[in-house]
């Protein structure tokens, strides 16, 4: 059992480019921290500086509380879940599994049983002695899982572990590893890119991004109040909307309308930077919209009319796309985000800013038809333009975020 | 006939030509060493009268014999030798990132280049002053060092193909770097160590150059430089009976030994030519 500490880790290649940049991150025994972040945001790097399988180029890292930065991987008492498996294909599924036992000297009789026993958890009892060849992609990723359980480690590293799967299996899988960690309480890394795994499995997320830790926190917090766009972007499905918007002391000027700002929010704000008018960024999640005529009380928002362009019916809800006329909102944080979406090759509708609404399936929205909408301005989310940091944040964890100057009290 | 079938019977007819005329002189050579040394010049291709005496001659004269020993002990020693720097040496070319890695591969490529004959002179002198000349490390080491660029060359292909995730996570199971290199990925690149070891064994095994130039008696000559070198039975007769039945028995082991491993023997000089 043991607690993960990055202490100012930073990860610098030969060619002087830097994939972690000044990476503090605790992670306290039995917790499932989630490393999250678009491609090439170094969380894979970072992981792999925890196994051993890349060099710390500064700061420390510590593994139950000893610095481990020249241990070898095999030292460290780690094990690894890789991204494509890394089966041995020469050995069977049983080989497979007692390796680390083996090589650990283990004797026979004991490794045997440990085998047994991860097989039997993980429902691989009838096929330990086949090739991994043989197997298909779900029971080849429950060898792996099989491969670091059956070490009992005390800490478990996962690399994008579901991203090989189909999405059904990638969900029942996701359980399942759920449930072992539980069952196992060993501390864990999991990285992956995708935010419903993170938001799903996670104790614990740390968002990263270009090789900074932007946010660390439970998935609830980090959806309910992230720090920056680019956290505001990146987690939620379908992702947030940002519309420009002018601040005034206790009102935001939309292009979809002004909104008087609830007290709480005011507070938050603070005093503020002046209490001038100044502009901002204004985001809104899609679940925060309702079709105005199924909301009883509609004195928490405001109401708008939007043409709505395009209707998916998910069932239990409805996805509605319509255009706010704007001008479009511009964010390093935010193009970075849609790049690595795919979305920069689609071709921008010029004319304003895409929002999506998210409508219980009781509305009786039709596509092209124009609709009074409602949404609830208590869950506003408001960010500097310039800087893309929340204004709402409220300080309570700013230690775990990247360079913050100490509380002044 | 139709298009199709005229291209296939076309194929066909260069096919058979091709076989036969690779295969002719091999029979050839057979029907030889079958014959009696009175009717070896006689010019008929099946022999009259059918022996097996050349191969009791050769077998009974010693000089085959211990060319044999020197032969099977010199190729197996320098492709083993070969076969195992050359393992370590693709390995890190294939796996590690160091400095000067290209001008190494370059450098060996060279040596394969270079013209054997042109060192069989500086060579034979060299032998003769430290005293290598007529042993078996004299032709071991020139061999060993023309197989190595080949075996380099195709090792470095076969571990190529082969994740380095494998030594990662061998290495996080709890693995030294020589564990993972003996018991995960050694096992992986086994067809690619066997295909190189047959390659370089043959081209060890077949070698006349050195081995003529550089032995002169029963204890180091190898069964090429033999051959040469059968005396005739009297000064002025050739021993064409026994040079083909010696010829026959070398080839056999070779010839066995393509055979059996064909497919792999192709896949290792194509290696890495086109991602499996």
């Amino acid at each position: 059992m043991a607690e993960i500490e990055f202490q100012d880790v930073t990860k610098r290649y030969p060619d002087g480019f830097e994939a972690v940049k000044h990476f503090n991150l605790d992670v306290p025994d039995g917790e499932l921290m989630i490393l999250v972040g678009p491609s090439g945001c170094g969380k894979s790097t970072a992981l792999r500086m925890v196994a051993g399988l890349e060099d710390i180029s500064d700061g420390e890292l510590k593994i139950g509380g000893t610095v481990v930065n020249d241990r070898a991987p095999k030292d460290r008492d780690i094990a690894m879940v890789f991204q494509n498996y890394a089966l041995y294909p020469n050995m069977t599924v049983r080989d497979n599994m007692g390796f680390a036992l083996k090589l650990a000297k283990v004797p026979d009789e004991e490794i045997n049983q440990k085998v047994s026993e991860a097989a039997r958890v993980l429902d691989l009892e009838q096929h330990l002695d086949r090739k991994p060849a043989n197997l298909s992609g779900g029971q080849r990723q429950r060898v792996a899982m099989g491969r670091a359980i059956v070490r009992n480690p005390s800490v478990f590293l996962m690399d994008e572990p579901l991203s090989n799967l189909d999405a059904k299996l990638r969900v029942q899988m996701r359980t399942e590893i759920s449930r072992i960690q539980q069952r196992m309480n060993t501390t864990t890394i999991y990285v992956t890119h995708d935010q419903t795994e993170a938001m799903t499995l996670g104790d614990r997320i740390a968002v990263m991004r270009a090789g900074l830790l932007q946010q660390v926190g439970p998935p609830s917090e980090l959806y309910a109040h992230p720090k920056n766009l680019f956290v505001a972007g990146f987690i939620g499905s379908p992702s947030m909307n940002f519309l420009p918007g002018d601040l005034e002391s206790d009102r935001v000027r939309l292009p979809i309308g002004e909104v008087a700002l609830p007290q709480e929010l005011q507070q938050k704000l603070g005093a503020g930077p002046g209490g001038g008018r100044r502009g901002v960024i204004v985001g809104l999640r899609p679940e925060d919209f309702e079709d105005a005529s199924l909301v009883g009380d509609r004195s928490r928002g405001t109401t708008f009319r939007a043409k709505i362009d395009v209707l998916e019916s998910m069932g239990a809800e409805y996805y509605a796309y319509f255009v706010v006329e704007s001008e479009r909102v511009s964010s390093a944080e935010l193009e970075e985000l849609a790049q690595d979406a795919g979305a920069a090759d689609l071709p921008h509708s010029h004319e304003g800013s895409q929002v999506v609404a998210r409508l219980d399936a009781a509305s009786k929205v039709r596509q092209g038809e124009e609709l009074e909408l409602w949404f609830n301005s208590w869950h506003l989310h408001l960010f500097d333009a310039d800087s893309g940091q929340s204004l709402l944040a409220d300080g309570s964890d700013r230690e775990q975020a990247a360079p913050a100057p100490p509380a002044s009290s | 006939m139709s298009q199709r079938a005229k291209q296939r019977s076309g194929w066909s007819a260069a096919l058979v030509v091709v076989v036969i005329a690779s295969l002719v002189p091999v029979v050839w050579i057979v029907m030889l060493s079958l014959k009696t040394p009175t009717t070896v010049t006689d010019g008929s291709f099946i022999p009259h009268q059918w022996t097996l005496s050349n191969y009791k001659d050769i077998f009974n004269a010693g000089v085959f014999t211990s060319a044999l020993r020197n032969s099977i002990g010199i190729a197996l020693i320098s492709t083993a030798l070969a076969v195992l720097l050359a393992s370590a040496a693709a390995y890190a070319i294939a796996r590690l990132d160091f400095p000067g890695k290209r001008i190494i591969l370059a450098v060996s490529l060279a040596v394969a280049m270079f013209p054997q004959v042109s060192l069989v002179g500086p060579l034979y002198n060299l032998w003769r002053q430290i005293g290598l000349y007529d042993t078996w490390p004299g032709l071991i080491i020139p061999y060993m060092t023309f197989a190595l660029p080949l075996s380099i060359y195709t090792l470095s292909a076969f571990f190529r193909e082969i994740p380095w995730e494998l030594e990662q996570a061998a290495q996080v199971d709890g693995a030294t770097p020589a564990q993972a290199f003996r018991k995960v990925i050694a096992p992986l690149a086994t067809p690619g160590i066997a295909t190189t070891f047959i390659i370089v064994f043959i081209i060890c095994w077949n070698d006349f150059i050195f081995a003529i130039s550089l032995t002169s008696t029963t204890k180091a000559e190898t069964v090429p430089a033999a051959i040469a070198l059968f005396p005739g039975v009297s000064q002025f007769t050739q021993p064409i009976g026994d040079i083909a039945a010696a010829a026959v028995v070398v080839t056999v082991p070779v010839m066995l030994l393509v055979i059996l491993f064909q497919r792999r023997i192709v896949a290792g000089l194509t290696a890495g030519a086109v991602k499996g």
